[in-house]
């Protein structure tokens, strides 16, 4: 009953920092990057974000920046929190501003080996 | 009798002949004197003999007689096993002789293994390709103890393998020092928690009905591993009948358990009453056969099928084949041989709660759950491989394949005609259902396509481009790429695809990857390995035995520099516990990475006589590479791409 209380409120808290959204504006996709390797992200969603059977694809488009803050701060699922003591608010903006650098990936049909 | 003979062997080997016709108590202080004697000893009465006098008549061996091992060789050849891989023992030496010179090393045929996990490992993949066992022989206490791991892997996915361990029983005859420290009393007891049966045969004629029966209990499903000890004196001395001529018992093969006839009619009409029922299956397809009959099943239903793929169970590209998200729509559910039903209905959350994780059903309420299972005949209380409890509404101990033609033809009875067209309306839906999660699995996969390190999902289909136009069988689960062979390749044939290790022993993958390579070898098949690195180190001997014995296969190494899983395990607990994880100079928690300094793989493998070729992070390089070696493979020689890849 607890954890279900604790989904409604970071259920709510994401959707009303998704109403309040704002870019990253200080934010350094070049950091982001390293920061990203070397807290660990990389290891259940991959070097570019893409996901997978042990995490959950994170680029392109990334959730807007406050509702990521709220998700990666407090999630209760199988993503790990990181609070802030062992990752910086800097740090977080910088791995959004890297995910958010990451371009689209190709429609499957335009590759061969996907598109039979 | 037996060890009055074997005394009499031993005396002669020991070169204490000379202290036969005194008294008791100058014999013992002989023998006390023999064993202070010093490293060269004065020539036996034997020895001086032939040194000194005229050769007399040559006997026909030391042993007078024909070895008692020789017998064992004609027991196994009745039981047509193709091959014994192995690495070899004196607590076996006997029956190691016989079957290479008496035994003409064919059937089986010696394998020279570098580990004996190894070698359980090649007769675990070599079934789940030929659907027969392989049988390999060990020291009974160290070579035992190397082999427990594969044991357990085979006894968790249901494979038959006969390990025949070497022990020196008689503790007064056996020689001291080393055949000692490798024997014991009871060497069984290292296994006999995860084998179906075991035995100690004291006479050639218990040997021979021991192996019959080992050999009947390990096929009869539920599949399983068995052990036979075998003493080194019952290998040495020779046959001795005692008045009753040795005999070999015929092996009849036992008819599989089938689920209760009652319980089948009444799983069918749930069933065939259900307005969304679901099968999943795990280990359902024993055989080939096992697929056409849930074929038939499913689409007199036309009910979506679940494969766990612990086996090909369900042809990939039938519009039947649904994701594991499936079983929240379903109103019954028909397990189908399920390691883990209850996993199969719940899902556990590793979010730290309580320090233990969180439980969520993934159904609906009022779900109505059929199992059929053999596993039910076949649990023990150590090992914990049988799951969490879950109460299920019908609940059969039998062999799923072997009941499913009887559950088909109950459930064509039991669907009134006034279901039908409901039922052929599940049709449409699933159609559009499976090609909409097909497009969406692929752009899944096109996520990262030009990445460096290389992405999973490319490293997967550019090795199926590299042999989609041969007869291809993937012969290794161990890569963690995300599932992406069973997502993307057409796996529609039951040697497609072995699945996995059965108790998620590490080391598995490598070893298993050769026996299955074996069998496909002699059916003229290219066997496919993709090969994780971590799972490769713990015994790369075998890369030899592959090369030593001409076993070609293409091994693609998903090479993430790590014991991933680890890796992420430490680093969840780390955040749990608001600490920032040590990663020390490596780019994941200490004591999980495999980097500083990396592994060259291809190094390795070239060391072992396979041609090989890396590291490749340029997914450009790939399909070159994959041309080339496939070549090689196509040529009788193994080949190894050390691939450097994305972690998951």
């Amino acid at each position: 009953m607890a954890t279900s209380m604790r989904y409604v409120i970071l259920a709510a808290a994401t959707i009303l920092a998704g109403f309040m959204s704002r870019p990253a504006a200080a934010a350094d996709a070049a950091k982001g990057k390293l920061a990203f390797e070397r807290n660990g992200c990389w290891q259940c969603h991959g070097y570019i974000g893409q996901g997978g059977a042990a995490g959950k694809t994170l680029a392109p488009k990334p959730m807007p920046f406050e509702a990521f803050n709220v998700f990666v701060r407090n999630s209760n699922g199988q993503m790990p929190p990181y609070p802030k003591q062992i990752l910086s608010d800097a740090d977080l903006a910088d791995i959004h501003a890297y995910l958010s650098s990451i371009p689209a990936p190709k429609d499957y049909k335009s590759i061969p080996l996907l598109s039979r | 009798m037996a060890r009055k003979d074997r005394r009499r062997f031993l005396t002669g080997v020991l070169a204490t002949g000379a202290a036969t016709a005194v008294a008791p108590a100058v014999r013992a202080q002989e023998m006390e004197a023999a064993q202070r004697a010093p490293s060269a000893l004065p020539p036996t009465t034997q020895v001086a003999a032939l040194e000194t006098q005229t050769p007399g008549e040559t006997p026909t061996n030391r042993i007078g007689g024909v070895p008692g091992s020789d017998f064992m060789v004609d027991v196994l050849k009745t039981l047509n096993i193709k091959y014994c891989p192995a690495n070899c023992a004196s607590s076996y030496r006997g029956i190691h002789e016989s079957l290479i010179d008496y035994g003409g090393n064919k059937m089986p045929e010696f394998l020279t293994c570098m580990h004996e996990e190894s070698a359980v490992a090649m007769g675990h993949g070599y079934f789940k390709v030929a659907g027969k066992p392989l049988m390999t022989l060990c020291h009974g206490t160290v070579g035992l103890q190397h082999a427990t791991m594969g044991i357990y892997n085979a006894w968790c996915d249901r494979v038959p393998v006969i390990v025949i361990g070497g022990n020196d029983l008689d503790a007064a005859h056996r020689p001291p020092g080393v055949p000692t420290f490798h024997a014991a009393q009871d060497i069984g007891l290292l296994v006999r928690d995860y084998t179906k049966w075991d035995d100690t045969p004291v006479s050639l004629q218990h040997f021979a009905q021991s192996m019959v029966r080992a050999y009947k209990i390990a096929m009869t499903p539920p599949y399983g591993p068995v052990l036979i000890s075998l003493d080194a004196g019952l290998q040495q001395e020779a046959i001795r009948e005692h008045g009753q001529k040795l005999y070999i018992p015929k092996y009849v093969p036992t008819s599989p358990p089938q689920g209760d006839s009652g319980a089948v009619k009444e799983a069918a009409r749930l069933l065939a009453a259900a307005d969304n029922p679901v099968i999943v299956a795990d280990r359902a397809a024993r055989t080939p056969n096992g697929i056409k009959l849930l074929v038939q099943l499913a689409e007199l239903l036309q009910a979506r099928v679940i494969d766990q793929g612990s086996r090909v169970n369900f042809p990939k590209t039938h519009y039947l084949s649904a994701p594991a998200t499936q079983v929240a729509s379903a109103d019954v559910i028909l397990g189908l041989e399920l390691s883990d039903f209850w996993g199969t209905v719940n899902n556990w959350t590793d979010n730290g709660d309580n320090g233990v994780g969180e439980n969520q059903p993934r159904i609906k309420p009022g779900t109505k759950l059929i199992s059929i299972s053999g596993a039910e005949l076949l649990t023990k209380s150590n090992f914990q491989d049988f799951q969490r409890f879950l109460s299920v509404d019908i609940s059969m101990a039998g062999d799923a394949e072997s009941t499913l033609p009887a559950l088909i033809e109950a459930v064509r009875s039991a669907i009134p005609n006034s279901r039908k067209d409901a039922i052929a309306q599940r049709a449409q839906a699933a159609r559009k259902a499976y090609a909409e999660q097909e497009g969406r699995t692929k752009q899944a996969a096109a996520l990262g396509w030009d990445a460096s390190p290389i992405s999973t999902a490319r490293l997967v289909m550019e090795t199926y481009n590299a042999v989609k136009g041969l007869d291809w069988s993937i012969v290794s689960q161990s890569g963690n790429v995300s599932n992406w062979q069973n997502r993307l390749w057409p796996l529609t044939e039951h040697h497609h695809w072995i699945g996995r290790s059965g108790g998620f022993g590490v080391g598995y993958g490598a070893p298993a990857s050769v026996g299955a390579a074996l069998a496909n070898r002699d059916l003229g098949r290219i066997s496919v390995n993709i090969q994780a690195d971590g799972d490769l180190m713990y015994a790369p001997g075998v890369l030899w035995t592959a090369a030593k014995h001409k076993i070609p296969q293409l091994a693609v190494m998903h090479n993430n520099r790590g014991y991933h899983q680890e890796v992420m395990h430490v680093q969840r607990l780390a955040n749990f516990r608001n600490r920032k994880s040590n990663y020390g100079a490596d780019d994941g928690p200490v004591g999980t990475r495999i980097e500083n300094p990396d592994i060259e793989y291809h190094k390795l493998a070239e060391s072992m006589g396979w041609w090989a070729k890396g590291p490749i992070k340029d997914p450009a390089q790939l399909a070159p590479a994959l041309r080339e070696a496939v070549k090689i493979v196509q040529a009788g020689t193994p080949a190894l791409l050390n691939v450097w890849t994305q972690p998951r």
